[in-house]
């Protein structure tokens, strides 16, 4: 949330008495007789949607059904999660390097899912990490994280990941402008040395795969929001900033200064073809890109070091400008493509813009001067017209695919439907208590889904039973279908949910993978079998081929692991059955445990401190004898002459090769 | 074709039943005059239940068939089943197509969840192991090769295979 909540509460005593007295009203009244039956998804029945929220803080992702506000799941993105030990095992600990090195937390702010012909086609889901820059690509087959690319030479990269209507780019803006590249300066030399960047990250249309394809050096303002143009304005980019006053001190009052900021407008199109013809420079960077493998579940971390730029004053028709309302925040376009709304914060009104309007205004060169030698287009003439008085502290605006918009005001707390093309507001309902983002099911994209809507609010206050100083953040869920909106179900969320997406479950379901084959593992250290498990020393690293089935880890006694080893479980769960990962966790571990799902390999590092016999188990009630799936490990002091042995039932072998030929030891065994 | 279509439709049904009610036994019976009507034919002759309705046996065993189903059991069965007759988490594999038609031994490994629930002889084992046997998502072919691989087995173990396939 960019909106700083107290500045508000200062600047507007007057109307924040006025909002007090607003939300006071009782909700109850607001219910209408049926509510319960529509938000009600009986047991063993399905959701029609999945709704996917940021987590703000908490750096990571929920994933809630819709209508029945059901959490399903939380996915781990930007900050490590000991409940399955994403970010601590030995495969997934790489998602976290950046510039900066290991960094196991973000802030998570804008989901966007993958689109073809500007609707969600189910693919992958993309989430910005806002305090070191990064983007993180979440597959949708797997709920799992699967890429992490940083974003170099920018600072609080609020505004993204925005996508474009086939997934050609995600766009995305520096939030903090800085000094380019960084360096020592004073502060006060903002204007001289600071710059912003927008970036274009472009996807591999097969795998996900992003790439920073170029950035485009901008003005030193406060990139806050964007979205990219569907339709007839396909290829366009628009972006909000604040800031356009160049203050680096007290910005609640320095950067509100001006009666309007300016939206950026880029044909990226046209950068496109500046990049092919060379005129960019490429410069000295460092950014990290932390990917996946498919077959392993292995992160391979690779440090980048070059970034291509595009100048504005070296590239003419690439980027414009166009005047906003005060301290503008959302910037949403209609699923026509064809109306641009910009919210000012701090402006009574709301300003919807026309695009064929400012393609005619740049066609006739309609401009009000320039700043940094990029046009700024006369306000007026891509203006389609003003929502008059809509409410208070407008932030973000989805559309029901039925001509129209519905936008949330923080200050007043409630949630605006009002017409797009007439401008004429239809609707008001009050949210409990002052909404950030809302969602309605493809809300931003060509086909919305108008069903649904989903406000998120920022304050909680007397909604849920009483849990000390720190309450889950609210949301609100309301039919839209009919020509009021109606309220019918409130529910808790995880952390800070800032935008969300919601996608047809159908879209999702029949691609969802149930486990992962065995036969297709390549982990280096899987255990395709039982008789394939075994202990080997390298030096001072003792690596445990551990396979885990119902109900046994194999091996499960060890033997000959010295004080000062470093000791590697790589635990293979050979189950192929939905819904039975194994967990393991071992006394003394010092940083989480492991959650291994059917068919995965998973790596725990243990660095034994003392002599003793130490236990470990399975952390995930997997069948009856649950209780039974432990071993022991034994350590012995430094230099001991205790040999390496491991087993399972009374079978302790002693060497790589024993192990190997296990099966043929059984099958010999088995024949006298 | 059509026959096929309806067992496999029944067998869904059947799945979709014993999935929703969980284990309750009284449960089941109770209420099984409505969703299960009679005990299937091939139930009823010792094939158990599932997509394999015939399996036809040449008198070789084929050696690539063997040692990919050697593989398979290596990676998806022997945590708990042994080549010998020693119980460890499951039975071991000795005698056992001395004992089981070939079908029902494929039906036991592609099918386990509804076999457990409907076949008399799967239920007595799960009885006396206590352990569900867990759908390892083995494929009717891979099935197939891990049923040449029993019955080499079976050879070198006892002399003789293919006993209950009579």
């Amino acid at each position: 949330m960019i909106l700083n909540k107290n500045a508000l509460l200062r600047l507007m005593p007057v109307l924040l008495i006025g909002m007090v007295a607003c939300n006071n009203k009782d909700s109850s009244q607001l219910i209408h007789g049926d509510a319960a039956q529509q938000a009600y998804v009986p047991p063993g029945e399905y959701d029609e949607f999945y709704a996917f929220l940021s987590g703000g803080y908490s750096g990571q992702i929920t994933v809630y059904g819709l209508p029945s506000g059901r959490l399903f799941k939380e996915i781990p993105v930007f900050s490590q999660y000991p409940e399955n030990g994403y970010g601590y095992s030995e495969e997934t600990k790489n998602m976290f390097n950046t510039s900066y090195g290991f960094v196991p937390w973000d802030d998570s702010h804008h989901i966007e899912l993958s689109q073809q012909n500007g609707e969600f086609d189910g693919r992958w889901l993309f989430v910005n990490g806002n305090n070191t820059p990064r983007i993180a690509r979440v597959d949708l087959t797997t709920f799992e994280t699967v890429e992490i690319l940083e974003i170099p030479d920018v600072a609080g990269l609020h505004c993204s990941p925005f996508i474009t209507e086939n997934s050609e780019y995600l766009v995305s803006g520096t939030r903090f402008s800085v000094p380019i590249p960084q360096e020592d300066v004073p502060i006060d030399t903002y204007k001289e040395n600071f710059k912003g960047l927008i970036n274009y990250v472009s996807l591999d249309q097969e795998h996900g795969h992003m790439d920073l394809a170029f950035q485009i050096e901008m003005p030193g303002f406060n990139y806050d929001l964007a979205r990219n143009g569907k339709a007839v304005s396909h290829g366009w980019s628009f972006l909000t900033t604040y800031n356009s006053e160049q203050a680096h001190s007290l910005l609640e009052v320095n950067a509100s200064q001006m009666d309007k900021d300016l939206m950026a407008i880029v044909n990226w199109k046209k950068a496109e073809e500046y990049l092919a013809a060379g005129k960019f420079t490429e410069r000295e960077t460092s950014y990290y890109h932390n990917l996946m493998d498919e077959g392993s579940g292995i992160v391979n971390s690779e440090e980048r070091t070059t970034t291509k730029i595009l100048d504005p004053k070296e590239c003419p028709d690439m980027v414009y400008f166009i005047p906003v309302p005060k301290s503008p925040h959302g910037c949403d376009i209609d699923p026509t493509g064809e109306y641009i709304v910009g919210n000012g914060k701090l402006s009574a009104d709301m300003s919807v813009y026309s695009f064929s309007q400012i393609m005619q205004a740049i066609e006739e060169e309609n401009f009000d001067g320039e700043f940094d030698g990029i046009p700024i287009i006369n306000y007026e003439a891509g203006l389609h017209g003003i929502v008059q008085k809509p409410g208070l502290g407008p932030l973000h605006t989805e559309f029901d695919g039925r001509g129209n918009a519905y936008t949330t005001f923080f200050i007043s707390s409630e949630v605006v439907k009002w017409d797009v093309e007439s401008k004429e507001i239809l609707d008001r309902q009050s949210t409990f208590y002052s909404p950030g983002h809302l969602v309605i099911p493809g809300g931003e994209t060509r086909k919305p889904n108008g069903k649904y809507l989903v406000a998120m609010n920022k304050i909680t206050k007397d909604r849920f039973l009483p849990t000390g100083p720190e309450m889950m953040h609210s949301a609100q869920l309301f039919d839209i279908s009919g020509e009021k909106m109606k309220l019918i179900l409130d529910f808790p969320t995880k952390a800070e949910p800032h935008y969300a997406q919601a996608i047809e479950a159908e879209k999702l379901m029949s691609n969802s993978k149930k486990f992962y084959p065995i036969e297709d593992n390549t982990h280096p250290y899987a255990t395709m079998g039982e008789g394939r498990s075994r202990v080997e020393r390298e030096g001072d690293e003792v690596h445990v081929y551990m396979t885990a089935m119902r109900s046994h880890l194999a091996p499960d006694n060890i033997e000959g692991i010295k004080v000062g080893d470093k000791v590697f479980f790589h635990l293979t769960n050979l189950e192929q059955d939905w819904d039975v990962p194994h967990g393991f966790a071992m006394q003394g571990a010092t940083n989480a445990e492991l959650l291994v799902m059917p068919g995965q390999t998973r790596t725990l590092l243990w660095e034994p401190k003392k002599p003793g016999v130490f236990a470990f188990y399975c952390t995930d009630f997997c069948s009856a004898l649950h209780q039974e799936m432990s071993g022991y490990a034994r350590v012995s002091a430094e230099g001991s002459n205790v040999p390496l042995k491991w087993g399972l039932n009374e079978e302790l072998r002693e060497n790589q090769e024993a192990a190997n030929s296990f099966y043929e030891q059984a099958k010999t065994r088995a024949s006298k | 074709m059509k026959n096929l279509t309806l067992i496999k439709m029944a067998v869904a049904a059947l799945f979709f039943y014993s999935c929703g009610s969980g284990n309750n036994e009284e449960t089941t019976s109770s209420s099984a005059p409505d969703t299960a009507p009679e005990v299937p034919e091939s139930i009823a002759e010792g094939k158990g239940i599932g997509e394999i309705e015939e399996v036809n046996l040449e008198e070789e065993l084929d050696e690539d068939m063997v040692k990919m189903g050697k593989a398979i059991y290596d990676m998806k069965c022997s945590a708990c089943h042994k080549l010998t007759d020693q119980r460890v988490v499951g039975p071991g594999f000795q005698g056992v197509t001395n004992r089981r038609k070939p079908e029902w031994i494929m039906n036991m490994i592609t099918n386990v969840d509804v076999m457990l629930d409907e076949d008399p002889a799967a239920r007595a084992m799960l009885e006396e192991c206590l352990t569900r046997m867990p759908n390892q998502n083995v494929s009717v072919g891979d099935a197939r090769n891990i049923l040449e691989f029993f019955r080499n087995n079976d050879v070198e173990k006892t002399g003789n295979k293919d006993q209950a396939n009579s």
